[in-house]
């Protein structure tokens, strides 16, 4: 019988089948950022197990409060910092080296095809856009994870969506994810792998396959995942370019982490996009989805660009076309946070940034910022932020403030017109 | 092992995310105990304030309870406040493993005895009686009179391993020792 993605990762990992359907598996990387990982280190620390499974294996940074904005954060810091040093952990990311982790990890080249990740942060499973099998998990997870470099998951019960069609222009994957997650609802993946195939994921850039990728926990999936072919090995070329002999073979050896023809799925879902609209959400669940045509009458007082779903250079790309030579409203407050000093220094060269600054954004350094409002961009009571980020949740990004959730060109588009707007009425 | 009986807090409500248990403002706390005052924080719903929480030491709500962040801070919330234990139609995978993770029980019963609780329950003086071997709650409604007490008894399932980590009192010295 065939095997899902995740089943042939699975088996390829298992270290144990304690009991019934519970597989401890291998990991090939355990991520770590300042805000999760300092209590797992204490913790172990006072249970005497100060140790780690694998220096090399283990990849850190601060980038969810960056630069420390009081002692409290500052500390939570140091905790990582220290422990990096006093275990060699030689990928550990501080500030000036800092980006948010979904971004700078894949850019930094630690994840592969077939491999096993977990981190604790729920949108780990960005990553399976690579054709791995990556989790969000809490703190006493990746305290074992730290210590052993296992985690316990169940059966990878699989639901296949095959998006096919042509998205539209000014629609993007963000677009795709939001109306999906519509559809399917906030726990309509729960405890299972999402394998996204067909032609228009196929045709996506790897940032928009993690974009894609990255909201599969707003439906409740474990992992959101993408086989591997020729564009993600374009993407990781840099990084594998020693151990292959060519990108044609590292396809083919890639190729062993797509699933079965004959596998087996708890759902199989046809999803054609060809008619869809750029999207938004209302309310405060991310399964609240509307066109953008329906939310025009919402005035916004804050524009966020920026966070794990969409502050890479292609998103960052994408709102400055819509921005170019135009200025924002005077009644919104933009933010721009690159989400890496590669995206940000790229930017920069390209001229996106003059035109963030020249349009009235206001660019912050990268840092996951304003999406969950622990440090800059945080609302006051009743104000309404469009936003490129991943939740939309109540007193997400402030107490009494309402998140709507778009795309990029929608945000940009949002932030010149001081209201919820489509971006073909700024484009070309 | 912990207490897993006592006062009933209901919560009639589907989705209640991480965020809403716990704030991310304050997840700037490097102790569980700093987390004591702050749990449920942000959460609005019609019928709740924070002082229900006062005296409750089990929590019974409805589908897709702690969706959202993965942060372990939302049973540590709970844990702080003597709540180990919380039953629902459905948990949000990365919080039921973490409530389990540390030696807590999520436990899922059907929608039809969740509603019958709510039903029967909800808005009383409710105890659960906890007996984690037999797999059985007692729910006992405590009348004002004699006429309005009643109870039933709930059997629960729980994997064989959720219960070894309960047995072990979380994942972290089960999983060093065994692997």
């Amino acid at each position: 019988m065939g095997k899902t993605i995740a089943e042939k990762i699975f088996k390829a990992h298992l270290v144990d089948n304690p009991f019934g359907d519970t597989h401890v598996i291998k990991l090939d990387a355990v991520f770590c950022h300042e805000i999760t990982t300092p209590i797992a280190i204490t913790d172990l620390m006072a249970r005497g197990k100060d140790r780690v499974f694998d220096p090399k294996k283990i990849k850190a940074v601060i980038d969810h409060v960056t630069p420390a904005k009081d002692s409290k954060t500052a500390t939570q810091g140091k905790i990582v910092r220290d422990w990096a040093r006093r275990h060699g952990i030689i990928d550990f990311f501080d500030i000036g080296k800092n980006g948010v982790c979904h971004a700078l990890f894949p850019e930094q080249g630690f994840v592969r095809p077939g491999y096993t990740i977990i981190m604790g942060d729920s949108h780990t499973c960005t990553h399976g856009a690579f054709g791995a099998f990556a989790a969000g998990v809490g703190t006493t997870d990746l305290e074992v994870g730290i210590l052993k470099g296992v985690c316990a998951f169940k059966a990878p019960e699989t639901i296949k969506i095959n998006i096919i069609g042509e998205l539209k222009p000014g629609v993007f994957s963000k677009d795709v994810i939001l109306n999906l997650i519509g559809k399917i609802g906030v726990n309509g993946a729960t405890n299972k792998v999402i394998e996204f195939t067909g032609n228009v994921v196929y045709e996506m850039s790897m940032e928009s396959r993690m974009t894609l990728c990255n909201m599969a926990i707003e439906a409740g999936a474990t992992c959101g995942i993408c086989y591997p072919d020729i564009i993600t090995v374009d993407y990781l070329w840099p990084f594998i370019s020693k151990d292959y002999a060519s990108k044609e073979d590292a396809l083919e050896d890639y190729r062993k982490w797509i699933s079965d023809p004959d596998a087996t799925y708890a759902q199989v879902m046809d999803f054609d996009v060809s008619y869809l609209d750029p999207q938004v959400t209302f309310g405060y669940k991310p399964d609240n989805v509307k066109s953008v045509g329906e939310m025009t009458d919402v005035q916004v007082d804050q524009v966020y660009i920026g966070s794990c779903t969409n502050g890479r250079l292609e998103d960052l790309r994408i709102a400055a076309d819509v921005l170019k030579g135009k200025k924002i409203a005077d009644t919104v407050r933009g933010v721009v946070s690159p989400a890496t000093p590669t995206v940000y220094s790229n930017a920069l060269e390209e001229g996106i940034i003059k035109i963030f600054m020249d349009a009235g954004f206001c660019v912050t350094n990268p840092t996951c910022g304003a999406c969950l409002g622990m440090s800059n961009g945080v609302l006051a009571e009743g104000e309404v932020c469009a936003a490129t980020t991943n939740r939309n949740f109540n007193g997400r990004m402030g107490r009494g403030g309402m998140v709507h959730l778009m795309s990029p060109a929608t945000a940009a588009a949002t932030a010149i017109a001081g209201h919820i707007t489509n971006s073909s009425l700024f484009n070309g | 092992m912990k207490n897993f009986s006592g006062k009933v807090l209901f919560l009639d409500r589907s989705d209640i995310n991480t965020d809403e248990i716990i704030p991310a403002k304050y997840l700037t706390e490097v102790t569980k105990e700093a987390l004591k005052p702050f749990l449920f924080d942000d959460l609005k719903m019609d019928g709740f304030s924070v002082d229900k929480i006062k005296g409750k030491r089990v929590v019974v709500t409805r589908n897709n309870f702690g969706c959202g962040s993965s942060r372990e801070h939302a049973p540590w919330a709970f844990e702080v406040n003597d709540i180990n234990l919380v039953i629902a139609t459905g948990f949000a995978r990365i919080f039921r493993q973490n409530m389990f993770n540390c030696g807590m029980m999520a436990v899922e019963l059907p929608e039809s005895v969740i509603d019958m609780l709510f039903d029967k329950y909800a808005g009383k003086e409710t105890v659960v009686e906890t007996d984690f071997q037999a797999g059985k709650f007692v729910f006992i409604a405590e009348g004002v009179s004699d006429e309005v007490s009643f109870s039933d008894e709930i059997p629960f399932v729980v994997s064989e391993f959720d219960r070894a980590l309960v047995n072990a009192g979380g994942w972290v010295d089960y999983a060093d020792k065994k692997y």
